[in-house]
Order: C-alpha cells, then sequence, then structure tokens
C-alpha cells in the first residue's frame, strides 16, 4: 500500500539524471555533481552546526560567565548540577507533557478537521485559511496575543469573567494552571500545520482505492480504519515526527507567555537553558544544557527514523 | 557567448569603480567626523528626550564627533553583552549596574580602566562626582566606570485609598506598622500592594531590605564575601521568614506572580492597589504606565522608607538603590571620555533632574531635584548611612538571580525563609573555587 506514493516519486527522480546526461546515471555522471556541490553544503554544516555544537560540548566541562577564555575546568559537574535542578526536571516533564497533548489531542483533531475540509464542499477553502492562520503568526506574535486574552484585568478572560459575573481568574499566575494555558495555545497555534499536511496526503491518496471499499460495502468508520489512515501512514508519522521535534524546541512563545514562570512551573528545556545559561551568564552551565537538549533530540529522531519512518 | 561574458563583466567592473569611488568619497567626508558610540537599555521617552538634547548640544560645540545612541532592550542588554564585549564591534560606551557583573567585566581586559583619566589634574573630574557614587563601580582601588545616577526604593502611597482604610502613611515606620496597614487595607477591601512577581526583581526588594534592616551592613558584606554563616546568618533567615509573613497576607494585586513592572506600576497609577516598593521616580513611572496617561496625581502620592524590624541591626537611614554608571571599552577613542565628562556634568545632571529622571551624582546639580517626591528620595540619599546597590547586580546575574527567584518564592508561600536563604547559599557555594 505504501508503495503507491513511492512509485509516484520514482519517475521523476530517474527523469532528471535522464534528460541532463542523456544516458542512465552513472558514478562517472555523479562524481562531478558531488564534488561540485557537497562542499558548500558540507563546509557550512560543519562551520555552523558541527563547531557550534563540539564548542558547547567543550564549554560544558568548565565553569564560565561567557568572559575571556573558559579556565575553571569543572567536569561533569555542570551536568551533576542540571540533573539534580527542580526546574530542570519540571522542564523535562513540561516537554514530555507538550508531546503527550500533541499526540493526543493535536494530530488527532488535525486529522478529524483534515477529513472534513479534503473535499471540495463549499466553504472548505475558507475553513482551511482560518485554520491554518495562526500558524501564520510569529510565535511571539501569538504569544503576546494570548498573554492579552489570558489577562484578568483588561483581557478577553476579565471580559467574559465579568460577563458571567465570577471572580476573573489569572492563569497565567497561576502555577497549576498555566501549563495547561500554554497547552491550549500550543494546540491552537500549530494544529493548523498538521491539518494542510493531511489535507496534501489525502488529496495524494488514490480514489479507487476508497471507491472499491465503498463497493464492498464499507462502512464510513471502516473506510477511514481499513484504507485511509494506512494509506495517510506516512503523513502521519512525519506529523508526529515534527510534533515531537516542535515539542521539544518550543520556546519562543512561551517566553511572551509566562517567561517560564510562576515558580519555573511553565519552563521547557530551551526557556530553561535561556533563563539558566543566557540570562545568568552562566554559559558553561548553559552548554550543559545544550548537550543534553542535543542529546535527547538527536537519539529520538534516529530512532523515530530507524523505526516508525524505515519505509517511508 | 564569450563576448557576452566580456561585456557583463566590463559593465560590473565599471559598475565596481564606480561604486569604489563612491564608498571612498563617502569615508573621506565621513572620516572628519569621530564616532563615539553608546549603548543603553533606556526606554523612557522623558528621559532619551533629555539625552538627545544633551548630544545635539555635544555635537554643536564638538563638530568633529559623532555621539550615536544605540539602544537595546533590558534583557537582550544584559544577554548581548558578553559576546559583544570580546568583538570588534564593541560600543565605546555602555550601560552598567555597577557591583558583580562590571567588575566580571573589568577581568576581562575589554574595558577602558579611567582610574588616571578620573585622577588627572589633581582628581579634577573624579571631584565632580558625590564621593558615594563611586561605591560600586570601583574594585581593588581602580576606577571601571563615571558615574550617572543614584537612587532609592522606597514604598509609595496612595494617600486617597489610605486614608480611605485610616492608615496614616506617615506613621508607617516598624514591620508591625507596616503589616497592620496591610490588614487595614485588605479588611477595607482594598489592594494593599502592587507587586510585580513575573518579573521577579521587584519582588527581591522586599527580601533584599529586609536582609539590610534585619542583618545590617555587616551581616550582608559578610555573606556576600562568603564569611560566617553566609546567607544562612539568622537576621537573613529572619528577614525571609518577615517576607513570608507578609506573604500570609495576600497583599497583592490578583495575578501579581504574572505581572511585569508596566503592569505594576500601572496597577498602582490605575489606584488598583494602594501601595508600591519602588524607584525614587516612582511619579513619572506609575504616570506612563496607567491605562490613562496619568495616572495619580503628585500631590496624591505619598512616600516613606522602608520600615525597621524589631531587633535588627540595620537603620532606617540605609538605603537600598541604583547606582549606575557608564563604562568605556578599551578601544574607544579620546573623544568618549571627553563627551562622558560633558554628559555627566553638573549642567547635564542638572537638566536631568529637572526632568525628573534622575537624582544627580555630579556636585552642584542636587538644586536640579525640584520634585518633592523625588527630593525626599535626593535628602535621604544624602544622609544615607549605608547605600547599597541592588542585590540581583551586586552579587552579581548568577547569584542575583537566584535571589530573585527565592523573593517570589518565598512571598508566594512556596518557600520558608530558611529554604529561601538555603537556596542562595547553595547558588553563591557552586560560585566558589
Amino acid at each position: 500500500m505504501t508503495d503507491t506514493s513511492a512509485n509516484a516519486a520514482r519517475p521523476f527522480q530517474l527523469s532528471l539524471p535522464l534528460r541532463g546526461l542523456g544516458k542512465p546515471s552513472t558514478m562517472g555522471g555523479r562524481w562531478p555533481v558531488l564534488i561540485l556541490f557537497l562542499p558548500p553544503a558540507l563546509l557550512l554544516f560543519t562551520l555552523f552546526v558541527i563547531l557550534p555544537m563540539g564548542e558547547a560540548a567543550w564549554y560544558s566541562f568548565y565553569h564560565w560567565n561567557g568572559y575571556g577564555a573558559p579556565e575553571q575546568f569543572v567536569g561533569l559537574r555542570n551536568f551533576q548540577v542540571l540533573f539534580n535542578h527542580g526546574a530542570f526536571v519540571t522542564a523535562l516533564k513540561n516537554n514530555g507533557l507538550i508531546i503527550l497533548v500533541s499526540l493526543v489531542v493535536q494530530v488527532p483533531l488535525a486529522l478529524w478537521l483534515a477529513m472534513m475540509l479534503a473535499h471540495r464542499i463549499p466553504g472548505a477553502v475558507t475553513f482551511r485559511l482560518i485554520f491554518f492562520l495562526p500558524y501564520v503568526l510569529a510565535d511571539v506574535a501569538a504569544g503576546l496575543i494570548w498573554r492579552f486574552v489570558y489577562d484578568g484585568d483588561y483581557g478577553l478572560f476579565a471580559a467574559i469573567a465579568g460577563f458571567l459575573g465570577v471572580e476573573s481568574p489569572y492563569v497565567l499566575a497561576d502555577r497549576n494552571l498555566a501549563i495547561y494555558a500554554i497547552l491550549a495555545v500550543v494546540v491552537w497555534k500549530y494544529f493548523g500545520f498538521h491539518m494542510m499536511l493531511f489535507i496534501a496526503g489525502l488529496q495524494a491518496m488514490d480514489k479507487n482505492v476508497l471507491e472499491a471499499a465503498e463497493i464492498d460495502g464499507a462502512t464510513g468508520w471502516q473506510k477511514f480504519r481499513y484504507v485511509t489512515l494506512p494509506l495517510l501512514g506516512s503523513t502521519v508519522r512525519l506529523s508526529v515526527f515534527f510534533a515531537v521535534i516542535g515539542s521539544l524546541q518550543l520556546f519562543d512563545m512561551i517566553m511572551p507567555l509566562t517567561g517560564g514562570g510562576p515558580s519555573n512551573s511553565t519552563q521547557t528545556m530551551v526557556t530553561f537553558l535561556y533563563t539558566y545559561g543566557v540570562m545568568r551568564m552562566q554559559v558553561g552551565f548553559g552548554s550543559a544544557i545544550g548537550v543534553v537538549l542535543f542529546v535527547i533530540c538527536v537519539t529520538l529522531a534516529f530512532t523515530y527514523k530507524r523505526s516508525a519512518m524505515r519505509n517511508d | 557567448m564569450s563576448s557576452n561574458v566580456e561585456s557583463l563583466s566590463f559593465g560590473r567592473v565599471s559598475q565596481l569603480v564606480c561604486t569604489t569611488a563612491l564608498a571612498v568619497t563617502i569615508a573621506t567626508a565621513a572620516s572628519a567626523q569621530t564616532v563615539v558610540s553608546l549603548m543603553h537599555p533606556q526606554s523612557t521617552p522623558l528621559v532619551l528626550e533629555v539625552w538627545d538634547q544633551l548630544v545635539a548640544e555635544y555635537e554643536a560645540q564638538h563638530s568633529g564627533v559623532d555621539v550615536q545612541l544605540q539602544f537595546l532592550e533590558n534583557e537582550a542588554f544584559k544577554a548581548k553583552m558578553p559576546t559583544l564585549l570580546q568583538s570588534e564591534n564593541a560600543p565605546h560606551i555602555f550601560y552598567s549596574w555597577g557591583g558583580g557583573v562590571l567588575k566580571a567585566q573589568s577581568e576581562t581586559g575589554a574595558l577602558m580602566d579611567l582610574t588616571e583619566a578620573m585622577n588627572a589634574d589633581g582628581g579634577a573630574w573624579k571631584n565632580s562626582y558625590v564621593p558615594a557614587s563611586f561605591e560600586s563601580l570601583t574594585f581593588d582601588g581602580r576606577i571601571w566606570a563615571v558615574p550617572y545616577q543614584l537612587g532609592t526604593i522606597s514604598f509609595f502611597y496612595n494617600k486617597e485609598l489610605l486614608q480611605k482604610a485610616g492608615v496614616d502613611g506617615e506613621n508607617i515606620k516598624t514591620w508591625p506598622d507596616f503589616l497592620a496597614a496591610v490588614k487595614k487595607l485588605k479588611e477595607a477591601g482594598i489592594v494593599p500592594l502592587a507587586g510585580g512577581g513575573g518579573e521577579k526583581w521587584p519582588i527581591h526588594f522586599y527580601w533584599s531590605l529586609l536582609v539590610m534592616r534585619s542583618g545590617g551592613k555587616e551581616v550582608f558584606t559578610q555573606a556576600k564575601n562568603g564569611e560566617g554563616e553566609g546567607f544562612m546568618h539568622p537576621a537573613v533567615v529572619k528577614a525571609g521568614d518577615h517576607l513570608a509573613e507578609l506573604g500570609t497576607l495576600e497583599p497583592f494585586q490578583a495575578g501579581w506572580q504574572a505581572a511585569t513592572w508596566p503592569e505594576t506600576q500601572g496597577a498602582f497609577g490605575d489606584g488598583k492597589a494602594a501601595m508600591i516598593l519602588g524607584f525614587q521616580n516612582t511619579e513619572i513611572g506609575q504616570a506612563n504606565a496607567a491605562a490613562d496617561g496619568k495616572g495619580l496625581a503628585a500631590e496624591n502620592i505619598g512616600r516613606f522608607p522602608f520600615p525597621e524590624v524589631e531587633g535588627g541591626l540595620g537603620k532606617i537611614t540605609d538605603t537600598l538603590g541604583p547606582l549606575n554608571g557608564w563604562a568605556v571599552t578599551r578601544n574607544a577613542p579620546p573623544e568618549a571620555l571627553d563627551f562622558l565628562a560633558f554628559f555627566t556634568s553638573a549642567d547635564s545632571q542638572r537638566k536631568l533632574a529637572e526632568a525628573k529622571a534622575i537624582i544627580p551624582v555630579a556636585k552642584g546639580a542636587e538644586d536640579g531635584v525640584t520634585d518633592p517626591l523625588l527630593k525626599m528620595s535626593a535628602d535621604e540619599l544624602a544622609v544615607s548611612t549605608w547605600h547599597q546597590n541592588f542585590f540581583d547586580q551586586d552579587l552579581g546575574p548568577s547569584i542575583g538571580r537566584v535571589v530573585n527567584d527565592a523573593s517570589v518564592e518565598i512571598a508566594a508561600g512556596n518557600m520558608s525563609g530558611e529554604e529561601g536563604a538555603q537556596m542562595i547559599q547553595d547558588a553563591f557555594e557552586l560560585e566558589q573555587f
């Protein structure tokens, strides 16, 4: 089943070298391309990804405030402090929670909406646009907008509370509630993106298979469960991949909303890095956080690619 | 094909020549000008207006100098400075809060040692400032920044609201007086305090001042230098307990744990909270931040110094507040120093004081402080028995932020005074080698 999408892509890949060289691709035809195109990419990647990562790994063994050269070697102390840090543990938990909500709420919601909007029904384009709009907004802008929405003095929540005649809530100031307020914004912000992925996936689907299922007397749910979902498999796996990586990187929306507060209850790994590494001029400690974050991301990405996306 | 290439390259070359010629012309025109760059986190329009006037005035007198003011938002300013100072693009002059951060910067060799310049001509330049203004700008006898302003943190209150609750602001002298006032305000259905827990540092004023009142100069200095019991000194723990006691009264406005400083000042300016622990220029601050842009009328604002605590070793005349200066980087041209001498001269400082922007540090500029509320702060500073820089600056960025964290946690009731002190002491020990 998954072969359909792979087949669709293959002739296109082959046609390029055919047209360019007038003969099937061989190693002889590939070398000039390699020599011409690889060095710039490799150089940039080394310069801006590998070297900084290596530097961070080096700094993480030092106690260093960013001024002068790092001199105070502290071994693994930064990591030791990090794993015993209450706020870092909260940050890890929050990242887990964000991933969970992305998978359990956001992706199914996006899929459900996509199922409704993938067909050429009246108003579909308008709704697609509306649902996609939050994703277009810059993260910081979205954070600022929602800070105003949640505001208990002059915000939308205050107005609603006033209308209902109840005491206005200050969700962002409550350390038990703030993280849920942020989760709501995360779902609101990114479901449109996943929905678009699914719509694209649905539109690329072979309609004949659905039709065949229909002729066989499959119900709506059966069609979805046994035909659409398996055919969408690669899109779903990609969507989950984006959701996980996006959750791990979540930063710019949280800063204007809560800045990680109150009482560190809304820290994620990246806001933790910024608050404890950059703002406190603890570059050594910050680098240690960066290294841990990097290891987590790489491990997740590779395991996921190797297992779930093996055939995509 | 080849002729095409040639004509193209010829076009390129001629274009290049033109651009280069143009660039050279511009460069020669500009070389007559010495650029002095100054980086600052100041965003209050009122202050910037006076700065711009002063710069224009200086440039008019010195036609060869172009002074460029560059703004960076507070947090960004602090975060970018370490990188900037190590690069070629470091500004010639930049704003400093003194204390631990300036000390760290001075140790890297990125800054210009101003001691000689200050002491030249029998210390003419140095003597033009109030001696106390060098306190947290000097390390081991070397001066690392030009003084700019002094300030003090104290309570400001809404006279009308206090009267409504039957509280006399002028009679709040001790911590129990203060707690009683908070209770009375609460009973009258008035929010007693505006607090900015979102940014944390506004709450660290409470803890800092309680430590100063409870332990006095000696205890704090010992803690800062890692002597004796450090931050676990009973007086420091006691200070935290006092703050926790205030916290149990729930004195702050609703949502204070997420409130930014402008929102906090706004709560006071809008009359939604009766008191605020704020800067010497709270009057213009609250007006700026108020919903109507006007805030409380000056005659409706009262002021009292942070109250004394029972059995405390500190005095009510000890002051906590900013001591700002201008640090100069190593490669700055001589004009930078000349500009700073002008920028912080008695005349310039008088103008800033008249705009209610600063309490001057230049001798002879005191008469610029005409505003009654600002004058109260200035008078208090003039007779200060111990002026202490902000804890979060003095202790350096790392421990400083922990002080901020602990202060909010204590005030929110999540930590006891002892746990807060322990958290700070732990952070302090981590920094030592």
